[in-house]
């Protein structure tokens, strides 16, 4: 009898809090937050169309839906990947990006013909030159879109890695041998 | 030279490791275990040995099972001395399923559960006890008398394996209670704590260890001898073992003083039990203690006041385990709020203000 | 003087007899030196001469870069044989540019300005110029330009220069060494020093392990009426400015703050000297004592070289290697820098060179952490090592930043002391270099977002300029074709 009682109250007991609980989900659900906005904020917003998507906004549309990785803009590089991850409170698994790098253009002179093609392409006014006259980039402001390299008709501009310096270079994390070891 | 940049420095380092940590800790409890060995007798080793040895067992079997390298985890001494400290806590003549159990509990179920070595939350020993007394209370409270080794009416070798192994036959006399469980009993009878004190061997007998109790709560001197050892090679600091005697001696003082029949007094407490050996041996846990010295001295307190509540006031005699175990759980709160401060800023982490304009 | 307690930190074996009672010996010039333009803090230098071009001993070679650099000057006499890119003396092995000079071996000295007869008549400003001038620079390590740092007096006020003789890693002896042979000099730098920060007071802090340098120096010091000699407790980091401004008056420097902001400027003894010679003679910094040591040397002893000697040389000259080394390290073995090879040259910041053997190095697997808390207790900056550590492993490195991983000098205290020989502070070195890495990358996303904006800006003003100027044209147009109508109707 008393086995009975104690069944049945707490069988009742978790019945009630189930339904309140289920109740609760549906009439106090929250709307999402504006995420589109703020990831948009993060992304460098040159509209390379190296994600993949048009422009950044689509990038962004494309991230809050969780159609699209954290580690989609590569001009943006690991610190990009890294600020949308926290943002979207994803686990970005950075391992196995493959930094290619930073990387700039550079404008083989002898193949410049003067088109002025890749100055319509670049966003960021890195190139500067006029019709028929030498195009030079700039290198501080060019942060390796590709556009250009994609426009240039003659194949004069080539992407090359941003070389490390010695004030840049900093140590590499430690060889994890231990916590996470598995059998040699 | 091999490759020159794989590691940063330092270029040098001290001449510690943790397997010298841990025999330095196995050392400081071999004089009070081999004390407690010749008191309790044969059954009594026969227990120790198979608990330590199911402990390895069962280490050697998650390793195996998690692909995880066997060495250094076996040598370094980390589950032996877990296997020790489980034995210092199992009634002396325990069969040779209560060890085997509580290795189980102790080592796969609150180590490598938890993530292995370093990695768990409760103090491995203590839940291994613990479970054992939940589970086994008949079993994990048959405390007998002394029978030193060769004493008559001490079990013979092959007496003893019929204890460990089979049934206790003629020994029933031996059974015999704690000082705190026969405190208590008598206290629920109605008899007032000093009387029943008076009953009990006198402290400095309590503390050579010639009574009955647990493996490890006996000679409470010799215990008391490894923590000083401990001590003096900077193993352990004086935080946890002072904040945590020092506690429970304060408690069972001034509620002494208020009523002595009811309640026990500083030293009675401090000389009982399991009191020394959880003081220096198992409070002092490295993984499941805080990390920082103010952390340790507010664990130690804690430890030492559940102690003295669950003795004074639940309903087991001995609280040491499992107000350990109620501090363990929170440690990782005492290790979040409780940090030192960095060294040019305040407590809360801003730079700290510039006196007048230099 | 009374001193303050330092938060931990530890007691290695120090292992200096092996080089501290035999004085300091010279080096032979050797076949060539290598002077990168970069032995500093800053900006690099800018090479004055070119290959081929016959120098004279302290010539100047390469001139300061900017506000914040050093030039650089030829140790002896000789040859400009090229300048060229050659593998720096630094743990990444980069290559960096670098004036090759190959001596005559007369050792001419250039004509050098006139040193000041009386520096405490002359104008502070004038004593920092010679001392930029002079190329020197941190020589306790750091190597920032020591010019940039007397001039805190201007913006200012300070009490205390504070001689920084503590020396308090393992096997270095030369600031030891310096102190006992040229303690006049030392002090002569120091005062002059004091006088161009505007500082009324010299202490000199020397670890109680030195016991002859505390007395030789504190004979020398009786005689000034300002300079004060003090003992510190041998205890590794004393060197550390910060800690060692607590040991000698128990203030802690606020985070992201100088100990000028406390009155207090610290220097190197080295340093002290290579002012005297500055400014009373006018002499550059052209050669720095070195400790060679290490259980690897066959004959460990302090060297004076000339910049830009190769550490090989310095090797050879103490008897070679005994046997093969485990590391060949810049520096201490606790702070120092593992070097790509022994072909790189002795800079202004090499305070020694150690060949290390595995039996000193005492190196081992790295095992799980058992939270023992001895680097918690150890760390003389009150950080909670294990956790950061536990942190970066894991990539978390903004949890490490809050936790205080910037403010980590990086003195090796913890990873010495870590039973589970865990790498704690390569741990920290990384997530400082990264959490650098990402602030720039951050900074040029933000710079490059704002050159965007700027584009497109321009592009809607030039169109709704366009615009403008078509509705203008198109209604001027109308205007003149109604009148045109009206005109032929």
């Amino acid at each position: 009898m008393i086995m009975i009682t104690a069944v049945g109250s707490l069988a009742v007991m978790g019945a009630t809090l189930g339904t309140l609980l289920g109740v609760a989900s549906r009439y106090l659900h929250v709307e999402d937050d504006p995420l589109e906005v703020e990831l948009l904020a993060l992304l460098p917003g040159a509209n390379c169309a190296q994600c993949g998507f048009v422009g950044c906004g689509q990038a962004a549309a494309a991230l809050a839906k969780g159609e699209a990785g954290v580690t989609l803009c590569p001009p943006g590089g690991k610190a990009v990947a890294e600020k949308l991850a926290k943002k979207l409170g994803v686990t970005a698994d950075l391992s196995e990006h493959e930094d290619t790098g930073p990387e700039f253009a550079v404008i083989e002179e002898g193949l410049c013909i003067g088109c002025t093609r890749c100055i319509r392409e670049c966003t960021a006014d890195a190139i500067f030159g006029a019709p028929k006259q030498m195009h030079s980039i700039i290198r501080e402001n060019c942060h390796g879109c590709a556009k250009c390299f994609k426009a240039c008709p003659t194949e004069a501009i080539k992407m090359c890695k941003v070389p490390v310096t010695l004030s840049e270079w900093h140590w590499a994390k430690p060889e994890d041998a231990s916590a996470s070891s598995h059998a040699h | 030279m091999t490759a020159f940049n794989d590691k940063s420095g330092p270029f040098t380092h001290a001449p510690t490791s943790v397997s010298l940590t841990m025999a330095t800790v196995l050392a400081a409890l071999v004089p009070a275990t081999l004390f407690d060995a010749w008191l309790f007798g044969w059954p009594a080793i026969f227990m120790f040995v198979i608990t330590v040895g199911s402990c390895l067992l069962m280490e050697a079997g998650c390793l195996i099972l998690s692909n995880k390298p066997l060495q250094p985890s076996l040598s370094d001494g980390s589950v032996v001395l877990t296997g020790w400290l489980l034995a210092m806590s199992l009634p002396p003549w325990a069969p040779w399923w209560v060890g085997l159990l509580g290795a189980v509990f102790a080592v796969v179920l609150a180590k490598h559960l938890f993530g292995g070595i370093g990695q768990n939350v409760f103090n491995p020993a203590m839940v291994g006890r613990v479970a054992l007394l939940v589970s086994f209370p008949l079993q994990m409270t048959s405390w007998v008398k002394t029978a030193p080794l060769g004493s008559e009416g001490a079990p013979s070798f092959t007496q003893a394996l019929g204890i460990t192994f089979g049934h206790v036959t003629g020994f029933d006399a031996m059974g015999a209670a704690s000082a705190l469980g026969y405190v208590k009993t008598e206290l629920s009878r109605g008899v007032p704590v000093n009387v029943s004190a008076q009953h009990l061997p006198d402290l400095m007998d309590m503390a050579l260890g010639m009574h009955s109790g647990s493996f490890g709560e006996t000679s409470a001197l010799l215990i008391l001898a490894g923590g000083l050892l401990l001590l003096a090679r900077r193993i352990i600091s004086w935080h946890i073992p002072v904040s945590l005697m020092g506690t429970l001696f304060v408690l069972g003082t001034v509620f002494s003083a208020i009523d002595p029949g009811r309640y026990a007094d500083g030293m009675f407490h401090l000389v009982s039990g399991a009191t020394f050996l959880g003081a220096f041996f198992i409070a002092t846990d490295y993984v499941t203690s805080p990390v920082s010295k103010r952390g340790q001295l507010v664990y130690g307190f804690g430890v030492g006041l559940l102690t003295w509540i669950i003795r004074t006031f639940a309903g087991y005699p001995e609280g040491m385990a499992f107000a350990v175990l109620l501090m363990n759980a929170l440690t990782p709160i005492i290790d979040h709020h409780i940090r030192p401060r960095v060294f040019g800023r305040t407590y809360k982490g801003e730079p700290l203000p510039l006196k007048g304009d230099k | 003087m009374k001193l303050f307690t330092v938060r931990g930190g530890i007691h290695p074996e120090y292992r200096k007899e092996r080089t501290s009672e035999s004085a300091i010996v010279a080096l032979p010039l050797p076949a060539a030196l290598y002077l990168p333009l970069q032995q500093h803090i800053g900006a690099p230098a800018e090479p004055v001469v070119e290959a081929g071009a016959l120098v004279k001993k302290g010539q100047l070679l390469a001139r300061a870069g900017g506000a914040v650099s050093a030039p650089v000057h030829a140790p002896t006499s000789g040859r400009i044989a090229s300048i060229a890119e050659m593998t720096a003396p630094h743990p990444s092995g980069l290559p960096q540019m670098t004036i090759i000079l190959e001596p005559d071996g007369k050792d001419e000295w250039a004509e050098l300005p006139l040193g000041l007869s009386d520096p405490f008549k002359a104008d502070p400003s004038s004593i920092r110029q010679r001392v930029a001038e002079a190329g020197i620079v941190g020589m306790g390590g750091a190597t920032f330009p020591s010019a940039v740092k007397l001039s805190l007096g201007t913006e200012k006020k300070l009490d205390v220069l504070l001689l920084n003789g503590a020396e308090c890693e393992p096997y270095l002896t030369c600031d030891d060494r310096v102190m006992r042979e040229f303690a006049e000099e030392m002090i002569d730098g120091a005062r002059i020093m004091a006088y161009a920060l505007g500082a009324p007071k010299v202490v000199i802090a020397i670890e109680e392990n030195k016991p002859q340098a505390l007395s030789i120096v504190s004979e020398a010091a009786a005689i000034q009426p300002n300079v004060e000699v003090v003992s510190v407790p041998a205890q590794y980091p004393m060197g550390s400015e910060r800690h060692l401004v607590q040991a000698i008056t128990g203030e802690e420097t606020p985070a992201r703050k100088l100990t000028a902001d406390l009155g207090i400027v610290v220097h190197n003894v080295a340093t002290a000297r290579a002012v005297h010679h500055a400014v009373r003679h006018g002499r550059p910094l052209t050669s720095r004592v070195v400790t060679v040591s290490g259980g690897a040397i066959a004959k460990p002893q302090n060297v004076e070289a000339p910049l830009g000697a190769l550490v090989s040389d310095l090797i050879e000259f103490c008897g070679g290697l005994s046997v093969p080394p485990r590391r060949v390290v810049n520096g201490g073995p606790m702070m120092g820098q593992p070097l790509p090879s022994l072909d790189v040259p002795v800079v202004k910041g090499t305070s020694g060179i150690l060949a290390l053997t595995a039996a000193e190095t005492n190196e081992h697997a790295t095992q799980p952490c058992i939270r023992c808390g001895t680097c918690v207790t150890i760390c003389p900056c009150g950080l909670v090592p294990v956790e950061m550590s536990a942190f970066i492993r894991k990539e978390n490195l903004d949890a490490a930043a809050r936790l205080g991983v910037r403010d980590c000098v990086s003195c090796g205290s913890c990873s010495y002391i870590c039973p589970a020989h865990i790498p704690l502070v390569h741990y920290f070195n990384y997530a400082k270099g990264r959490l650098n890495a990402l602030d720039r990358e951050a900074r040029k996303t933000d710079q490059i977002r704002q050159l965007v904006e700027g584009h497109n800006e321009r592009l809607e003003k030039q169109a709704a300029a366009k615009a403008a100027a078509a509705a203008a044209a198109k209604a001027a147009a109308e205007a003149q074709s109604t009148i045109e109508n009206r005109g032929e109707a």
